[in-house]
């Protein structure tokens, strides 16, 4: 009752017919906003992108970007020849396409399982378990991996115990692969059963309870009304991963390989890296590093079409 | 209800459930054999003869990490990183977030500016332009090239923007016709309405910093000045790789005095605590504050 008064004070006369649309902002304070945020894109993200014209110099340190000489697509021609290129696009797209495959399949397999469990304690602790090494630095990541996988680490010793000899896992080009994708897997597999598992909390429970009153088991709730249920998400998903093909984990892979297992193991970017911040060869790292940079935007470009295409898909 | 269930259905729980275990299992195993090393004796770890158990269970290695200058002051080096870079991309992914998430109707120049954003999680200029741009700025060996090439991360700045969106107009709208200033609507209706969303992005914001260890690989060049994840790569996991041949004599006496397989256990299980003690708590939140992109129903 004695709020009435004080409520009555705070409606505010009518104004004059504004200039403007009274709901529509005036939009100077939006440009405010966004200029502190753009200044930081613009300095570490648009000036690289201008020094990508190193691509196309014989950059010297000591001359800077713009007095270094142009050299046209000498660069380009330099790296069509160069025997180990195609190798490392080999490389980066048999480890990237193994991982996309298996993160599409488990984390689907993996919600699943987990949409069936009831005591929800356990499907607590499960979930908060498997998205663990996600949040774990792939420094101590990779050195846990090297550990289990070395010649006298845990894995040897459990081969040891069915009369297996030890394997040089991590110099070996038969291995070294496997052991990357898989432990890329490892670590990516519970976190992204994320999105499955929203998308499962947005199917309608009348669904399940009218098709068990018709007598259907769980398999066939499954086969019928999840499945389907998450079928967008998949198909989403699936295709966004395409923009990844050129993306193998660099910073796993440079933790992880040694020159042993170059041949199988040596990614574009741990390429890149070694060429140009080890061998000082900066316009041909940038010129291959652009190379992946092209091709795999023009590829996400892609997945988004495909995305909007077949899963109604907007980025923003 | 449990009685009336068939054997057929209890059979399948206990496989859905027994197969879940397992799998936790695996992901825990590997954690687990590093907690047991830790607390081993050095000479029993450095044997092999630890698996899941810690033997002649002693704290020695950790206290050898606290006595040991160098690991608390990357340990400090990395918590300063994530203040630094917490606090500035909390606030300018805001500040983006909210203008971005207006109509076109209301701010028809939103058009551009998000293409400005999200061209930058599409195309990017590669490692060797990016080197040079942060050299030519001057940060190479300052606490600055961790914290200010990561202060507005795009992919953030949608994930907010997203949730921005997916709350009422009628809020925005409202305070507008009383006549509310958009920075007054940001920080007092949007901000605190986000809780879920803000906690996510901090939290991915967070966990990039305190992880990352190649950033302070190439752009700091003194060992004095490295993060957390740089010392321990180039203390620990450099030399596992069998790479000996490239360490400076330095290099391998500090090894030979601070390394061996239950002090670097040590290392790892202190250098992953601090996210692993923060996750579970915000899990709620980014389970529901993930809402990369739209589906237009």
């Amino acid at each position: 009752m004695l709020t009435k008064p004080s409520v009555r004070t705070k409606v505010k006369p009518h104004r004059p017919a504004a200039p403007v649309h009274p709901l529509r902002p005036k939009t100077w304070s939006y440009h405010l906003m966004l200029f502190p945020g753009l200044l930081f894109l613009i300095a570490f993200n648009y000036l690289p992108m201008a020094g990508i014209s190193i691509a196309f110099k014989e950059y010297i340190p000591a001359l800077g970007f713009a007095k270094s000489p142009w050299v046209g697509f000498e660069n380009f021609r330099m790296m069509a020849v160069l025997p180990g290129i195609a190798q490392i696009f080999i490389n980066t797209i048999t480890i990237s396409s193994g991982e996309i495959v298996l993160l599409i399949v488990l984390p689907v397999i993996l919600a699943l399982l987990l949409n069936e469990v009831r005591q929800m304690w356990f499907k607590r602790s499960a979930q908060t378990i498997i998205y663990m090494p996600h949040f774990i630095s792939w420094v101590i990541l990779a050195g846990m991996v090297l550990e289990l996988f070395s010649l006298h680490g845990l894995v040897n010793q459990m081969l040891s115990l069915f009369g297996l000899h030890p394997i040089s896992f991590m110099s070996s080009n038969v291995w070294f692969r496997p052991i990357i994708v898989g432990s890329f897997v490892w670590t990516q597999m519970g976190f992204d059963t994320i999105v499955y598992l929203a998308a499962l909390t947005a199917l309608n429970p009348n669904l399940y309870e009218a098709s068990a009153l018709d007598g259907a088991t769980r398999w066939k709730q499954m086969m019928h009304i999840t499945i389907p249920g998450i079928r967008p998400t998949i198909v989403l998903l699936s295709a966004l991963s395409l923009g990844n093909l050129l993306n193998a984990n660099f910073e796993q892979v440079f933790l992880m390989y040694n020159p042993l297992v170059y041949p199988t193991g040596d990614i574009i970017q741990t390429w890149v890296y070694r060429t140009g911040l080890v061998n000082a060869d900066f316009s041909l790292a940038t010129a291959v590093g652009l190379l992946q940079s092209l091709v795999g935007f023009i590829l996400i470009l892609i997945s988004y079409r495909l995305a909007n295409r077949f899963a109604n898909y907007r980025i923003f | 209800m449990v009685r009336s269930r068939t054997l057929g259905a209890r059979i399948a729980d206990m496989l859905i459930v027994g197969s879940l275990l397992v799998l936790t299992l695996l992901t825990l195993a590997p954690v687990v054999h590093t907690i047991a090393e830790s607390l081993s004796n050095g000479a029993a770890a450095a044997a092999n003869a630890v698996s899941f158990w810690p033997i002649r269970f002693t704290w020695s290695s950790y206290t050898a990490l606290f006595n040991g200058g160098g690991f608390f002051r990357a340990f400090g080096i990395s918590v300063e990183r994530v203040v630094l870079n917490g606090v500035l991309s909390f606030f300018l992914t805001i500040l983006m977030a909210y203008p971005l998430s207006q109509s076109p109707r209301n701010f028809p120049a939103r058009r551009y500016y998000i293409w400005v954003v999200v061209f930058t999680m599409l195309f990017n200029g590669g490692l060797i332009p990016w080197y040079v741009t942060i050299a030519h700025l001057g940060l190479i060996n300052t606490i600055w090239a961790l914290v200010l090439p990561g202060a507005v991360p795009a992919f953030n700045v949608v994930l907010l923007m997203n949730y921005f969106r997916s709350l009422p107009k009628e809020l925005d709208e409202a305070a507008r016709l009383d006549g509310a200033s958009p920075w007054y609507i940001c920080w007092k209706i949007y901000v605190p309405l986000s809780w879920p969303a803000l906690a996510t992005v901090t939290l991915f914001a967070i966990v990039t910093q305190w992880n990352s260890f190649f950033d302070g690989f190439i752009l700091i060049n003194n060992p004095h000045n490295y993060p957390l994840m740089t010392f321990i790569q180039q203390l620990v996991v450099e030399t596992q790789s069998a790479n000996l041949s490239i360490l400076t004599p330095t290099q391998i006496a500090e090894l030979s005095r601070t390394s061996g397989p239950s002090l670097n256990a040590a290392k790892f299980m202190i250098g992953m605590i601090p996210m692993l003690a923060i996750y579970p708590f915000l899990q709620r939140y980014f389970i529901h504050g993930i809402r990369l992109g739209s589906t237009n129903e």
